[in-house]
């Protein structure tokens, strides 16, 4: 599974008759997203690419059972737009919209907290599961079905990103925009709890840049709570202080926010950054290899394991000589999980080699 | 955006904040004759947008009316911080028996405003924070709510012992609430809030900050803007729509996307040369805003070689290469012109920029590395 929108997505575009709004609801239909309704108030009635428009975003949830929108409307009308969302009963609202002014996402984002809905966005590419669905601006085209899930503050560098990802054979699970503005609703934090649960995605790759402290934040869940690798860019080494660098968030403020920070953040954490987009592909595709590896040998490990431990039902068990694991969910799985798939090319690791101890980098023991 | 103080001042007295007397003033004699309305000691503040005008000169006392316009015309004129003073306030002076922090800044962790008060008043906060991190109090304001009395006499009697100070204290810093929300600002700061020896609250200092996505519903923010505070270039590239910051190198760059720009300047870098600016043209592919962003760039005489990277989402390329094809026609340009195009309308793109013979490079490293050895 993918995260945060699948097969079951049922989207509703806000300022489905506009400019925008139009190009892309064709778009996503030719993707294969499920666009059941649009909204444009006094558009009500009308269609947009056999899609029905509604006047109120009550109306389209009511009456096509809409559990995701997506907003494509400008500044000035975004914050009603995005509270109307909320109020209507979806569970998903992305904003593309860019240029919403921060004291007004301060609301929204308190709002959609207290309604329990989920903001991705705004000032964002969207997201999109490639071959299943896609909520955005991205072009569909570049993007592969597979198992690393990425996640940006950037538009057009994820593009180039997942273009160097897809060409290098390496797949994609989810790849989600959170948005270049100060004040968003989802992130990276909260996407990487997401791709540590999902089931599909087996690394990630995680986009950042100047300003701010979010990446610092990931940093240190990933070194804590965090089993997937993961690989990150951080744009904006180049940058001066104090400027604005076309983001409204992208900004080194008080001498904070800068990308050696974050870069070096990363680092204490364990995760690997790479100096150029292009890098990225090649550095997540040695994770890939090195976990498929590591699952490989466990597999190899619990064979063993099992037989002894019925050899040995009347004498005293042995006792296991476990290392401790960073999350108590991760020992459990390798008995129940079913056998992963052998992914990688290499053959197959020689059978005597010994459980392979836990990665170096991260710290053992719970933080919660 | 930023504003001046005297500025700032006006929002606040709009807003109930009791500030001292003053006007601004731009020549020694409305120095002089605005120090004689206000009738007692003046205090002469060059009115630019850096910290530190105290330090480096720019705020000094004046007992007579014949002083603030000698001083006016020391301080109108001078270069503080690389900014040249053209305006000085002429204020009252306070008597102070003690001063406060009040601000209200937002925290993009917690994604909320929060308001800031420390009893170790008219420093830099960010030295306080740093000196004396227990003498700073924080409380995280709930958006929807916006403040409540109960919020700011929480702080004004952790700071005040004198109930009659608090109370005052309180109501200055409710309302510094509601001027950073009727506002659309980024930042408010009252530093120093002074309390003199007869007990009267008032404040000496202010600092509002605006948050540019708002500008669309502030008319009257154009009227406070300062000339001199944006480099021109980058006031030519905003009336376009372009996102430009200069830089000191000579490679040129016009990227599509603000990440992508800076990813793009960071190779620039790493490949061993310097960029000579961001810029980002946005998800619009206005060939009008190609030949706008190429006239900005090729202005800078230090520009050696000018790179297009513009990966095609929304943007089509065709219409990046036609804006190219437009502007190396009408600009002449004396520099080499390399291009990445890649994505949405690649290939038609491709044909139209051969047909001018443009080079044309396959990624992103490729004419980074490209437009390094042209500059050459």
């Amino acid at each position: 599974m993918s995260i945060l929108i699948d097969k079951n997505t049922r989207l509703v575009v806000q300022g489905i008759t506009g400019r925008d709004g139009s190009f892309h609801t064709k778009q996503m239909l030719d993707y294969g997203t499920r666009v059941v309704a649009g909204m444009t108030p006094g558009k009500g009635g009308t269609s947009v690419a056999g899609v029905p428009v509604f006047d109120t975003m009550a109306e389209a949830v009511q009456q096509t059972g809409a559990n995701t929108s997506v907003i494509y409307v400008p500044p000035v009308a975004a914050v009603d737009a995005l509270l109307e969302a909320a109020d209507a009963g979806v569970k998903l609202v992305v904003c593309i919209t860019e240029g919403v002014p921060a004291n007004d996402m301060l609301k929204v984002v308190r709002y959609f907290e207290v309604a329990g809905v989920r903001l991705v966005g705004p000032n964002c590419p969207g997201v999109i599961s490639p071959g299943v669905c896609k909520v955005g601006i991205m072009p569909g085209q570049i993007h592969k079905k597979g198992s690393v899930g990425v996640v940006s503050r950037s538009g057009t560098l994820t593009y180039e990103v997942v273009y160097h990802l897809t060409n290098a054979g390496i797949g994609q699970s989810t790849c989600i925009g959170i948005g270049g503005d100060p004040i968003i609703g989802t992130r990276f934090l909260d996407v990487l709890e997401m791709f540590e649960r999902d089931r599909q995605t087996e690394a990630v790759v995680l986009i950042g840049e100047i300003g701010g402290s979010d990446e610092e934040v990931a940093a240190e869940y990933i070194q804590k709570q965090m089993t997937k690798p993961v690989v990150s860019f951080i744009a904006g080494r180049t940058a001066p202080p104090g400027k604005r660098m076309g983001h409204a968030g992208a900004i080194i403020a008080g001498g904070s926010g800068t990308a050696a920070e974050k870069i070096a953040a990363f680092r204490a954490a364990g995760v690997e950054v790479a100096d150029t987009p292009h890098e990225v592909a090649a550095l997540i595709a040695s994770e890939l290899v090195d976990r498929s590896r590591r699952r490989k040998a466990r597999i190899v490990d619990v064979r063993p394991h099992a037989s002894m431990a019925a050899a040995a039902k009347t004498e005293k068990a042995p006792a296991r000589k476990e290392p401790p694991s960073p999350k108590g969910k991760k020992s459990s799985s390798t008995s129940s999980k079913p056998k992963p798939k052998a992914k990688s090319p290499r053959s197959t690791p020689a059978k005597s080699k010994p459980r392979p101890k836990p990665r170096p980098k991260k710290k053992p023991g719970r933080s919660r | 955006m930023k504003i001046h103080e005297y500025q700032a001042k006006e929002i606040f007295a709009a807003g109930g904040i009791p500030v001292p007397r003053g006007q601004v003033a731009t020549t020694p004699a409305e120095a002089r004759a605005i120090a004689e309305s206000i009738g007692q000691t003046v205090v002469v503040k060059a009115q630019v947008l850096v910290g530190g005008r105290g330090k480096a000169g720019g705020v000094k006392l004046a007992r007579t009316p014949q002083e603030a316009e000698k001083l006016a015309g020391e301080i109108l004129g001078m270069d503080i911080k690389g900014l040249k003073v053209r305006k000085v306030l002429i204020t009252q002076a306070v008597e102070i028996a003690s001063e406060a922090y009040v601000g209200v800044v937002i925290d993009r962790a917690i994604k909320r405003p929060v308001l800031i008060v420390s009893a170790a008043g008219g420093m830099d906060i960010e030295e306080v924070a740093k000196r004396f991190p227990e003498k700073i109090i924080k409380l995280p304001l709930d958006p929807l709510l916006e403040v409540y009395p109960f919020q700011a006499r929480r702080l004004a009697f952790a700071v005040y012992d004198d109930p009659k100070v608090s109370k005052q204290a309180a109501e200055i810093i409710a309302k510094l609430v509601r001027v950073f929300w009727r506002n659309d600002c980024s930042l408010v700061e009252i530093n120093p809030l002074v309390v003199t020896p007869s007990g009267e609250v008032t404040a000496v200092d202010a600092k509002v900050n605006f948050d540019d996505n708002a500008a669309f519903r502030h008319a009257e923010w154009e009227a406070l803007r300062d000339p001199d505070a944006d480099d021109p270039a980058e006031l030519e590239a905003k009336s376009h729509d372009l996102s430009f910051v200069k830089l000191d190198g000579k490679i040129g760059c016009v990227v599509n996307g603000a990440g992508l720009a800076m990813a793009t300047m960071d190779l620039v870098k790493r490949c061993g040369s310097e960029p000579a600016n961001f810029l980002d043209i946005g998800g619009s592919s206005n060939p009008e805003k190609v030949i706008a962003a190429m006239r900005i760039i090729l202005r800078d005489t230090s520009v050696r070689s000018v790179l297009f990277n513009i990966f095609g989402g929304i943007t089509r390329c065709d219409d990046v290469a036609r804006g190219i094809v437009a502007a190396v026609k009408q600009l002449k340009p004396k520099v080499p012109i390399v291009v990445r195009l890649t994505g949405t309308n690649e290939a038609e793109a491709h044909v139209i920029l051969k047909e001018v013979g443009l080079p044309v490079e396959p990624g992103m490293e490729e004419v980074v590395k490209r437009a390094i050895e042209l500059a050459a």
